[in-house]
């Protein structure tokens, strides 16, 4: 029998075409190293004249004086502030959501929720900083009497808008693969709608629902824009709820336009961008544990 | 026993009053969704229609931005996300043929998932910094629709692979063992059977990416967007305006925040009405693909 190609065997060629495909698998793998690789050539300069401690430690973020201070201290509590309040309100809202889409709903108004919560996830961020500046932000500065609506509670609010798509379509899935029959097994002991949701099948689908709200977290301390346009900007660290922040994301944003190229203040930015990019990476591989070390069994695993 | 029935009666009355305030809370969760979002389209379709005509869609901003419209801006939008999907949809289809065809359950692949899944969870200004550090600075791109383009693909790589993965698996077994039955070699089973079967459902998880790239501005601050320019791009080494990055400057920087109101709800308007016809697109594209089914 002849080759049918003139250089390779056809064995030769799909060995190869694999390898190809593997690759290309890889490169994924290869964006994420290159990632590292530019925060870490663009960020670790500041650690020659700045310590880690005082950079991550320090009350003042004054990039611009002279001399100028590096200290992220104010940024991570303002980061962490925002996040935390806006999973506080997303969270309820998320899982009752997805307990109406997962359980409770009518066929026909499920997939008009789903669709509500699809639209919702695709707004850009911009649009929706957008729509807390133009919106939120004046209601708040009347009902409050502040100097400026662009605070803590506006960013909170708006950021938890952006993380309930996210929260709550994880956990209908959560909710959706716990097995039918210990709905009916509870429903067959008495339960009422109530008990069986609240003590069977929530508790089923918890592992589900934890790896949601933190993805939701994750997503909510990366996120840009709304904390950009909305949070108000002040570097300093907050007294109340209806006080200015400045979390990382926006800091670096805000200031990598006038940050001169290899100067302090562009490293200092990209150390930013390190930090933000570990914290993030510590939520997905939590997320990622818990998802993989909690796994419901189905009715075999009984 | 008359008692322990009281008792009884009293505890089922609350079991059931705890179950309505329950079944309440969830139905008012759902609806506060709805008026969440219901009061944001239509506070913007309301105040940013009266900014929309011809003029606004098809020329340059004039005087310092205060008017004229934003035509710039959408043509580099188009040209960013164009650029995106053109690197990441070779890429990550291939990825996801070899995940979905090729890969045998080990350590190798396993560690492949958890590096587009941390990928897919690097936070958008981060892709913006990495962009910049690399794409503009490193590699000397500058700041460009290239570079630009490059960093929304890496952004965007991971959803296509998972969908396009997904696309995959969902062609029956039984295609490729009857493909492979005949002597077919797997490469071609894979191009000649696989790839036009699945192409719906990837073509589908593409279309809603490309809404995503549409929509993010962090990246493309630092990598490709400008400020301002009357001129449209000539190269892919050219910087151009975006629309979110527009939205973005005109909302906030500058001194006619105010007196540009009308041009950002404008702005807005046609930025989520674009990306809700790319989404629709996907839509009816799987609708259309589920409808040909046959199997």
């Amino acid at each position: 029998m002849k080759p049918n190609h003139i250089f390779f065997s056809r064995e030769t060629k799909e060995r190869i075409i694999k390898r190809f495909f593997l690759f290309c698998a890889f490169i994924s793998v290869g964006v994420l190293a290159l990632i590292l690789f530019s925060l870490f050539h663009g960020g670790m300069p500041l650690f020659e004249t700045v310590n880690i401690k005082s950079f991550l430690l320090g009350m003042e973020w004054y990039p611009t004086f002279e001399p100028p201070e590096f200290g992220i201290f104010p940024l991570i509590i303002g980061s962490l502030i925002v996040t935390t309040i806006s999973t506080c309100i997303a969270v309820p809202l998320s899982i009752l959501l997805a307990v109406f889409t997962a359980e409770v709903a009518p066929d026909y108004l499920k997939n008009t929720v789903k669709v509500i919560i699809e639209l919702l996830a695709g707004l850009p961020s911009v649009v929706l900083g957008f729509f807390g500046m133009v919106v939120i932000a004046p209601i708040l500065q009347d009902s409050f009497n502040l100097p400026s609506g662009l605070n803590i509670i506006n960013a909170s609010l708006i950021l938890s808008i952006m993380v309930v798509p996210t929260i709550a379509s994880l956990s209908d899935d959560a909710l959706r693969a716990v097995p039918k029959e210990y709905k009916e097994a509870s429903y067959a002991l008495g339960a009422t709608r109530f008990e069986t949701i609240a003590f069977v099948i929530i508790p089923g689908a918890l592992s589900g629902i934890f790896t949601a709200i933190i993805l939701g977290m994750a997503r909510a301390i990366g996120e840009t824009m709304v904390v950009l346009m909305v949070a108000g900007g002040a570097g300093a660290i907050p007294e109340s709820i209806f006080d200015s922040v400045r979390p990382m994301p926006a800091s670096i944003a805000a200031e990598m336009g006038e940050a001169p190229r290899n100067g302090l203040h562009y490293h200092a930015l990209f150390a930013i961008g390190m930090v933000l990019f570990f914290i993030t990476l510590a939520f997905n591989i939590v997320a990622d544990y818990v998802s993989r070390r909690f796994k419901e069994g189905g009715s075999s695993s009984l | 026993m008359i008692s322990a029935n009281k008792h009884g009666f009293t505890l089922s009355k609350w079991r059931y009053l705890k179950q309505d305030i329950f079944l309440v809370s969830v139905w008012f969760s759902a609806l506060l969704l709805a008026g969440i979002v219901i009061a944001i389209f239509g506070y913007i379709i309301i105040n940013g229609i009266g900014a929309i005509n011809w003029e606004f869609l098809t020329t340059p901003p004039r005087e310092m931005m205060t008017k004229g419209g934003i035509m710039p801006a959408i043509v580099g939008t188009f040209y960013l996300t164009c650029g995106a999907l053109l690197v990441a949809l070779p890429l990550g289809v291939a990825a996801a043929i070899y995940l979905a065809e090729y890969a045998k359950d080990g350590s190798v692949v396993r560690f492949i998932r958890i590096m587009i899944n941390c990928l897919a969870g690097v936070p958008s200004v981060v892709f913006g910094l990495f962009g910049l550090g690399f794409f503009v600075i490193f590699l000397g791109f500058g700041s460009s629709i290239l570079a630009g383009s490059l960093t929304l693909g890496c952004i965007i790589l991971p959803t296509i692979i998972s969908a396009s993965e997904e696309a995959i698996k969902s062609v029956p077994q039984t295609f490729r063992e009857a493909s492979l039955a005949l002597g077919i070699s797997k490469w071609q089973t894979i191009q000649k059977i696989v790839l036009p079967v699945a192409l719906s459902g990837i073509m589908t998880g593409s279309v809603l990416s490309v809404g995503r790239a549409a929509g993010e501005t962090a990246p493309i601050m630092f990598t490709a967007a400008t400020f301002f320019t009357t001129q449209l791009p000539e190269s892919i080494f050219d910087e151009v305006m975006a629309l979110p990055y527009h939205i973005y400057v005109l909302a906030t920087a500058g001194t006619y925040i105010e007196e540009t109101r009308p041009l950002q709800y404008g702005a807005v308007l046609v930025l989520i009405s674009l990306i809700f016809m790319i989404n629709i697109g996907a839509i009816l594209l799987r609708i259309y693909s589920r409808k040909n089914k046959r199997w």
